[in-house]
C-alpha cells in the first residue's frame, strides 16, 4: 500500500476500523449528558455492535488457508525516524479472539443494561476503551505499537476494577497495575534491546514481527545465549503475569473477587488470553531456542499451576474466588499445551482460549447475576435456588459443564486436543494435568451441587427473580457458542489450524535438536 | 576580546526582554494592586514578541551564527530551549495572574524578576563560553531567589528562599571553582578552546577534577542527586506557579547547558565523565522515585518526582557515543516534561484549598464527580509522567532509554524501567484520591478561563505528541548541537 492512500474504512484500513471505532464511541459518550440513561446505553450498544459486525465481516472475508500474519495487512510509516511502524494484520488465531473479544464486548453491555450500576456513563465509556486496547493488541504487529495498545488496556481496566469494584477495590486494582506494568515495562526492555540489536544485524530499523520472525527463524541475530535468555524471558515475564502462571497468580484472585461483573468477564475472557497469545505471536517464534531450553520449567510450573489452582479452588467458600482459582487451572492447562510443541497441542490450546472465554466468562456473568441479587457471592448463602431461578441454573449448568470438559461442549474437545498432544510429549506431564481435570469436575459440580441443588434453607433466597431479558440477551451468545463448538468444533479449528501449524513450524524448526 | 557591532543583532531578543523587564520593574512601583493585571500582561507581550523577533531570523533561514568572540551562539539548540522557556514564562504568568493578585502581596515586581529570570535563561541556553554561562546562571538564579521567598510573610516561603539561596550560591561556588581548575588545566574558558586542548593535550587528573566539579554545580541546578535535597522544600514553600516555573524554566536552561559543556566542551574525555553521570543517574531514579513515594503534600511528591525525571534525563547524556541519539532524546523529553509538569502544576494552582502551599493528595479527592474534565486531564499529565502510552512522556521515555541502551548502559536502562513502575504507584495515589474516593465536599475550585486554555493546551500537545510525535523528533533533529 503507498504511504499517502486515503483511508478506505471498509476496505484495506478494515483493522483500523475496528480498533478505534469502539473508542469513537467512547468519545462521543463525553458529549451525553450523564442522566441521559438511555441515550448513553444506546451510544454502548450502537459501537460496541458495530464493532463486531466489523469483526464479522473480517470473518466472511478470512481465508483459512493463507499461511503467516499478514491478512488485511495496514502499513503506513508512524515514527519514521526509528522505524516504527502503524503495521497491522492478522490471522486465524488473532480473528478468532477478536471475535471473542467483540462478542464478550457486546455481552458484558447488554447484562450491564440490566443492571443497576451508578456512573454509568463512565462504565460503559471504560468497556469501549478497553475494547480499543484490547483489540489493537490483537492486530499490532510492530512491537512498539504492540506495547502501546498493552498498556493501554490497563488503565480502563484500573477504572474498572476501581470504581466499580467491591470492597477491596483499590487494593485490589493496584496490585493488578502493577504486577502487569512491572512485567510489560520489562517487556519493554526487551523490545528495546531487541530494535537494535535487529538494527545492528540487519542495518535497518524495524520493530516489525514481519521482519522479526524470519530474522530469528534464519539466525540472523547471532544472540549468544545469555542473550536470548533474557530477551526470552523479558517477553515471557510479561505475558505469564498477564496468563497468570503460577507463581505470578496472586493478582488475579483479588482483581476477580473485587471487579465487578463484567470486569471479570473481559478479565477472565480475553485479557488472561492475551498472555497466551503473547506468548504464541512473540515469545516462541521469536525465541524458539530459549523456549526449548526452558520448557521443562515452564511445563512445571504449569502442572503446579493445574493442580494447585484447582486444588485452591476445590477449598473455595465464595462463588468468584472458585471461579478465579479455576482460570489459573485452566490457563495452565494452556500453557502447558503451548510448550509442549506439537500441531494437536498448539492447536488444542488455541481452541481452549476461545472456550475458556466462553465458558469462564458466562460463569462470571452468572455469579454476577446472583450476586446482583443477594450481595452475597458466599456458596453458603445460597442452596436449592434451582426452583427460585430456574432459567440461570440451566445456563450455569451448561457453563459449568463445559468448563469440566462433558463430551459435547467446548471445553471438552480442547481440553483433548491438549492432552492428546501432550501425551505424545510426556507420558507424565499428561497424567499430572489429567489430575487437574478430574478436581476441575469436582470443585464445579460442588459449586453446582452447594448453590442451585440441595434443601432450600435459606429464607432470604426465596425472593430471588430469574435472570431478567437485558442479562439473557447478554448470556445467550456464550451459551450458543459453548454448546456450537463442542458439537461442531470444526470451523473454529479450521480458523487456528494454520496458525498453529506455523507457529509448530518455527517450533520444530529451533527447537529439535 | 573583539566584537563587531554586527555582534548586538544576534542578541536583539534578549535586549529586548530585558529592556522590557526593566520598564515593567519600574512602572511596577506606579501601579497599584489593582492595575498589576496590566503588569503581567505586558510582561505575556514582551515574551511573546521575544519569541517573534527570535522566530525571524530562524525562518529566514539564518544559520548557526557565535558572536562576541565565541562567548554567544544563536543556534538552532539555543533555539529550541528559548522557545520551550519562553512558553513556560507565558504560561507561569497565566498560571499567576490571580494566585498573585488574590494574595496579600503586591505583585508589581513579581513579574520583572520572572522576565529577568528568563533572560538570564535564554544567555544561558546561547553560551559557549564559561564565564558568559556562569553569569547568565547566576542572573537566573538570584531572580529565581526572591521569587522563592516572594511570599514574604509565610514561613514555608522564606524557609524556601533561604534554602535555595544557600545551597544555591554554595553550588555555584563549586562550579566556579570547576571551571577555575577547567582553565587552570586547558588554558582557556571558551567550549571550543577547552576541546581543542583536550584533544591536543595531555590528560591531567586537574582537568578531571574540574569536570567532576563542574559536574557537581550542574547536577545542584538540576536537582540530581546526591545534590537534590533543595528541590522538594523550594518546590513546596515557593508559590505555586513558580514552583511549576522552577520544575520547567530552569531545569531546561540548565540541562541545556550541561549537554553543551559536556558535549561539545568535555566530550573528549567522557569516558572520564559518563561514569559520574552514570552513577548520579542511577541514584537520582532511585532517590526520586523512592522519595516522592511517602510524599503527603501534592507539591512536595511533583518535586520528588521531578527528581526522578532528572534521573532519566541523564541517560540521555550517557548516549555520547551516538551524540545526536541522545541529545534529541534528550529535547524530546524535556519537551514531554515541560509540557507534562506545567500541566500538573497547572491543575494544583487551580486547586489551592487552603490559601496556599496547603495541597495535600486528600484535597483531590472526589474531584472526578466535581469536575470531570480536570480529572481526566490530570490523569492525562499523570500517565503521561509515568510514561504510559500514548502520552508524550511516553513517547521521551520510550526515546532515552533506547538510546541508553544503544550505548550500552543496560543495566541502568533496567533500573530506569524498574523505578517507572516505581513512580506509577505514587502517581496514581493522585487518580485514585481523584476516582476511587469519594470527596468531602470541601473541594474548591477557581474557575480561571486563562489558567484553564493554559492547562488544555499543554494536555492537546501531550496527547498529541504521544500519538504523532513526528514532528517533534524530526524537529529535535534539526536543532542539535553542530
Amino acid at each position: 500500500m503507498t504511504e499517502s492512500a486515503p483511508f478506505d474504512l471498509l476496505g484495506a484500513d478494515i483493522l483500523t476500523t475496528l480498533v478505534f471505532l469502539p473508542s469513537i464511541g467512547g468519545l462521543l459518550l463525553a458529549l451525553v449528558p450523564g442522566n441521559a440513561k438511555n441515550a448513553i446505553r444506546a451510544v454502548g450498544l450502537l459501537f460496541s455492535g458495530a464493532t463486531l459486525a466489523v469483526s464479522a465481516l473480517l470473518l466472511q472475508r478470512f481465508d483459512p488457508r493463507v499461511v503467516g500474519i499478514e491478512s488485511f495487512l495496514v502499513d503506513r510509516h508512524w515514527i519514521p525516524r526509528f522505524g516504527i511502524r502503524y503495521l497491522m494484520g492478522i490471522d486465524g488465531l488473532s480473528l478468532s479472539l477478536i471475535l471473542l473479544t467483540t462478542v464478550l464486548s457486546v455481552c458484558v453491555l447488554l447484562v450491564a443494561c440490566g443492571q443497576k450500576i451508578d456512573r454509568w456513563k463512565g462504565y460503559v465509556a471504560a468497556f469501549l476503551f478497553l475494547e480499543t486496547g484490547m483489540l489493537g493488541s490483537l492486530v499490532a504487529l510492530d512491537a512498539i505499537l504492540f506495547y502501546v495498545f498493552w498498556e493501554v488496556m490497563l488503565i480502563p481496566m484500573y477504572f474498572i476494577i476501581g470504581i466499580w469494584g467491591g470492597k477491596r477495590r483499590i487494593y485490589a486494582t493496584m496490585k493488578f497495575v502493577l504486577f502487569t506494568l512491572a512485567g510489560s515495562l520489562l517487556m519493554l526492555v526487551g523490545i528495546l534491546f531487541l530494535g537494535g540489536v535487529h538494527a545492528q544485524a540487519t542495518h535497518f530499523q524495524s520493530f516489525s514481527l514481519l521482519d522479526w520472525i524470519p530474522a530469528a527463524a534464519s539466525g540472523a541475530w547471532h544472540l549468544s545465549i545469555r542473550q536470548e535468555n533474557f530477551l526470552f524471558w523479558a517477553f515471557a515475564l510479561a505475558f505469564l503475569v498477564k496468563v497468570p502462571l503460577f507463581p505470578l497468580h496472586t493478582w488475579l484472585p483479588d482483581a476477580h473477587v473485587e471487579a465487578p461483573t463484567g470486569g471479570s468477564v473481559i478479565l477472565a475472557g480475553v485479557l488472561l488470553k492475551l498472555g497466551t497469545y503473547g506468548l504464541l505471536r512473540f515469545a516462541l517464534p521469536l525465541f524458539p531456542g530459549a523456549t526449548f531450553r526452558f520448557t521443562p520449567f515452564i511445563a512445571a510450573l504449569a502442572l503446579i499451576g493445574i493442580v494447585y489452582g484447582a486444588w485452591v479452588a476445590a477449598a473455595q467458600k465464595d462463588m468468584k474466588k472458585l471461579v478465579a482459582y479455576s482460570s489459573v487451572s485452566h490457563l495452565a492447562l494452556v500453557v502447558l499445551g503451548i510448550v509442549a510443541g506439537n500441531a494437536a497441542a498448539i492447536s488444542g490450546a488455541m481452541f481452549q482460549m476461545i472456550g475458556h472465554g466462553l465458558t469462564t466468562g458466562l460463569l462470571f456473568l452468572l455469579v454476577g447475576v446472583l450476586y446482583e441479587r443477594r450481595h452475597t457471592r458466599e456458596m453458603s448463602d445460597y442452596g436449592g435456588v434451582a426452583t427460585h431461578v430456574p432459567v440461570t441454573t440451566t445456563l450455569f449448568v451448561i457453563a459449568a459443564l463445559g468448563s469440566v470438559g462433558l463430551p459435547g461442549l467446548n471445553g471438552f474437545v480442547g481440553e483433548f486436543l491438549i492432552l492428546g498432544g501432550v501425551f505424545q510429549r510426556s507420558v507424565v506431564w499428561c497424567a499430572i494435568a489429567s489430575t487437574g481435570l478430574i478436581l476441575g469436575a469436582i470443585y464445579l459440580l460442588t459449586l453446582v451441587q452447594k448453590v442451585f441443588w440441595g434443601p432450600d434453607r435459606n429464607s432470604a433466597n426465596r425472593g430471588l427473580t430469574d435472570i431478567n431479558g437485558w442479562e439473557l440477551a447478554g448470556a445467550l451468545p456464550l451459551v450458543a457458542g459453548i454448546v456450537w463448538f463442542g458439537v461442531a468444533p470444526a470451523p473454529l479449528l479450521n480458523l487456528v489450524r494454520t496458525s498453529a501449524d506455523f507457529v509448530v513450524q518455527i517450533a520444530h524448526l529451533r527447537m529439535v535438536p | 576580546m573583539p566584537f563587531a557591532p554586527s555582534d548586538m543583532a544576534l542578541i536583539v531578543p534578549e535586549l529586548f526582554l530585558t529592556a522590557a523587564g526593566l520598564v515593567l520593574l519600574v512602572a511596577a512601583t506606579a501601579v497599584s494592586r489593582a492595575q498589576e493585571k496590566q503588569i503581567a500582561l505586558w510582561s505575556i507581550a514582551s515574551l511573546v514578541v521575544t519569541g517573534f523577533l527570535l522566530a525571524v531570523p530562524a525562518s529566514a533561514g539564518a544559520g548557526a551564527r557565535s558572536a562576541f568572540g565565541g562567548m554567544f551562539a544563536a543556534d538552532g539548540y539555543s533555539l529550541f530551549f528559548k522557545v520551550l522557556i519562553l512558553a513556560a514564562g507565558v504560561v507561569t504568568i497565566l498560571f499567576s495572574l490571580r494566585f498573585v493578585g488574590d494574595s496579600p502581596y503586591p505583585g508589581g515586581e513579581y513579574y520583572g524578576l520572572l522576565l529577568f529570570a528568563t533572560v538570564g535563561m535564554m544567555f544561558m541556553v546561547s553560551g559557549t563560553h564559561l564565564i558568559s554561562i556562569y553569569v547568565a546562571l547566576e542572573l537566573m538564579a538570584l531572580s529565581q531567589y526572591v521569587l522563592a521567598g516572594y511570599f514574604k510573610r509565610e514561613t514555608k516561603s522564606i524557609e524556601a528562599a533561604a534554602k535555595y539561596f544557600v545551597l544555591g550560591a554554595f553550588s555555584s561556588g563549586v562550579l566556579l571553582y570547576g571551571i577555575s581548575l577547567v582553565f587552570g588545566a586547558t588554558g582557556s574558558l571558551s567550549l571550543a578552546a577547552v576541546s581543542r586542548s583536550i584533544v591536543l593535550g595531555p590528560k591531567s587528573p586537574l582537568l578531571v577534577l574540574g569536570i567532576i566539579l563542574v559536574a557537581c554545580g550542574l547536577f545542584f541546578k538540576i536537582a540530581s542527586a546526591p545534590f537534590h535535597v533543595w528541590a522538594p522544600d523550594v518546590y513546596e514553600g515557593a508559590p505555586t506557579p513558580i514552583s511549576a516555573f522552577f520544575a520547567v524554566g530552569p531545569k531546561l536552561a540548565a540541562y541545556a547547558i550541561f549537554a553543551r559543556i559536556f558535549f561539545s566542551g568535555f566530550g573528549h574525555n567522557s569516558s572520564e565523565w559518563t561514569v559520574i553521570i552514570a552513577a548520579s543517574s542511577a541514584l537520582t531514579m532511585v532517590v526520586g522515585n523512592v522519595g516522592a513515594l511517602m510524599q503527603q503534600n501534592v507539591k512536595r511528591m511533583l518535586g520528588y518526582s521531578s527528581i526522578g525525571h532528572a534521573g532519566y534525563a541523564l541517560l540521555g547524556l550517557l548516549a555520547y557515543g551516538s551524540k545526536d541519539f541522545g541529545l534529541s532524546s534528550i529535547l524530546i523529553y524535556l519537551t514531554a516534561y515541560a509540557l507534562m509538569n506545567l500541566g500538573a502544576f497547572g491543575l494544583v494552582v487551580l486547586l489551592e484549598t487552603k490559601g496556599y502551599a496547603g495541597e495535600s493528595v486528600d484535597d483531590f479527592n472526589g474531584l472526578a464527580k466535581k469536575n470531570p474534565l480536570a480529572a481526566g486531564v490530570m490523569v492525562l499529565f499523570l500517565l503521561s509522567l509515568a510514561g504510559i502510552p500514548p502520552t508524550a512522556g511516553f513517547v521521551g521515555k520510550y526515546l532515552l532509554f533506547s538510546a541508553a541502551m544503544q550505548a550500552g548502559w543496560f543495566w541502568l536502562t533496567l533500573l530506569a524501567v524498574l523505578m517507572s513502575a516505581v513512580s506509577l504507584f505514587y502517581y496514581f495515589r493522585i487518580v485514585r484520591a481523584m476516582y476511587l474516593v469519594e470527596g468531602t465536599g470541601e473541594l474548591r475550585w477557581r474557575e480561571e478561563p486563562a489558567v484553564t486554555v493554559a492547562i488544555l493546551a499543554c494536555a492537546a500537545l501531550t496527547l498529541f505528541l504521544g500519538v504523532y510525535p513526528q514532528p517533534l523528533i524530526a524537529l529535535a533533529k534539526a536543532c542539535l548541537l553542530s
